[in-house]
């Protein structure tokens, strides 16, 4: 086949049939974000109002809103591809089948978890965080979050055969979060303790760059089992 | 349609059983299939001509038998490469027009031809539907662009799935016509059939799958 000098082009017809989709279905862009406007008032509401408290807290309040409602999403990465028989075709195409899953995992960052990362300044400014702690914020969220992606990715194709999958796939994306969350708020943390929080996003971004190169080949795996 | 001489064979199936959690589904079965042949698979609902062809297509493994791709020895491997699929699922996305869906398909399974998609669409009748999302046609009309993703595949074995269900009397004359041309070409088509359908208009062996188990 000569399919296999052609990856790009393949990659971009997966991404634009995906893009396309997600435009079409405007709401499913904003749920993840009112999920996380939700949370971080619940937050503001449940703890005190003191400014000085909640600017402490505000990192990971901020970060926790992000991983729940991109774990929210998750589920629609395989869902209606499922459901309709286009994940049998994606398969039974000459296509690698990991080359298109990274293209899906690749959209559904830049449709889920993407927009909150632009609004993070609005999350920021709602919980008093200190100004010169937004730049690490960002920092450490536009590394961390791809991983969100990627990681559940992976767990939602293991998944992706079993119906109300939801709860399941908490239970099994949330503790591999774990470390995600533990350099991702740190490193923000650190910098507002004047510690050095470089350290800690260059361990994300070393996490991201493995996972970008395994996450697909596993999800890719994961689905054949999921499906058979 | 690759390059086959006429009567290769394009599959030959030996003792194929499959088991869904101990339970046999079918077999076990042994037919082959040739080159500009086509094989009417018959058998009431649930006698395991899903579970057959989902088999043929490489998405299930069947536990016992061999499935032997044009050369032997090339058991389970490329089985998927040479067939295409058409299924209860439409396998395109309601969102997308027929012609983005069938733009992406072919970007996956084969290489683009520019003015391809518009002539095989109306070849299926969907001529004038190009720019309607899949989701506003009905349940025929999503049958008939199934249709079109199959031609644009250019497999050499046609796996259908009860392809004359939702379609009308024109549809079904369609599916006929297109076995048989494809069937001309070299190719080779095995359709699924509970027999409230008519038969394909070509010459085709009968392979009747009997409840629990048993073959012909």
């Amino acid at each position: 086949m000569s399919i296999n000098q052609k990856l790009l082009p393949l990659f971009a017809a997966q991404c634009r049939r995906d893009l396309r989709l997600s435009l079409r279905r405007l709401g499913d862009i904003a749920q993840p974000i009112l999920f996380a406007i939700m949370v971080i008032t619940l937050f503001t509401i449940a703890t005190s109002a003191e400014p000085k408290k909640l600017a402490e807290l505000a990192p990971g309040i901020i970060w926790v809103a992000i991983l729940l409602s991109g774990l929210l999403s998750l589920d629609s990465v395989y869902r209606s591809d499922f459901d309709d028989g286009s994940l049998e075709q994606m398969l039974m195409s000459p296509a690698p089948l990991a080359l298109l899953i990274g293209a899906r995992i690749l959209v559904h960052w830049l449709s889920s978890v993407m927009p909150l990362v632009i609004l993070t300044p609005l999350f920021a400014q709602m919980l008093f965080l200190p100004a010169d702690l937004l730049a690490p914020l960002m920092l450490s969220l536009l590394v961390g979050t791809p991983l969100i992606s990627l990681v559940g990715a992976v767990i939602a194709a293991l998944t992706v055969g079993i119906r109300h999958s939801g709860m399941l796939l908490a239970l099994l994306a949330l503790p591999l979060y774990v470390p995600i969350l533990v350099f991702g708020a740190g490193a923000v943390v650190a910098a507002s303790q004047g510690l050095a929080w470089l350290g800690a996003i260059s361990l994300l971004g070393a996490g991201l760059v493995i996972a970008i190169v395994l996450a697909p080949i596993a999800a890719a795996a994961a689905i054949k089992v999921s499906l058979t | 349609m690759n390059d086959l001489p006429a009567n290769s064979t394009v599959l030959r199936v030996k003792a194929l059983s499959y088991f869904r959690n101990e339970e046999k589904i079918f077999g076990p079965l042994s037919f082959v299939l040739e080159a500009g042949n086509a094989l009417l698979v018959t058998g009431a609902n649930g006698s395991g001509k899903t579970t057959l062809l989902r088999v043929l297509s490489g998405l299930l493994k069947a536990q016992t038998g061999e499935i032997i791709v044009n050369k032997p020895g090339n058991i389970h491997s490329d089985l998927s490469h040479i067939c295409a699929y058409l299924a209860h699922k439409p396998g395109h996305k309601a969102e997308l027009s027929c012609l983005e869906n069938l733009e992406y398909l072919q970007a996956i399974f084969h290489e683009a031809k520019p003015g391809l998609i518009e002539a095989t669409l109306a070849k299926v009748g969907l001529a004038g539907l190009e720019d309607t999302p899949a989701k506003k046609l009905s349940a025929g009309q999503n049958k008939r662009l199934g249709l079109a993703r199959l031609l644009l595949c250019h497999s050499t074995c046609w796996l259908l799935d009860e392809p004359y269900a939702n379609l009308d009397l024109q549809g079904i004359a369609l599916v006929n016509q297109l076995i048989a041309e494809h069937i001309q070409a070299g190719g080779a088509a095995l359709l699924t059939t509970h027999g409230a359908y008519a038969a394909p208009a070509v010459p085709c062996q009968t392979l009747v799958l009997a409840d629990l188990g048993g073959n012909q």
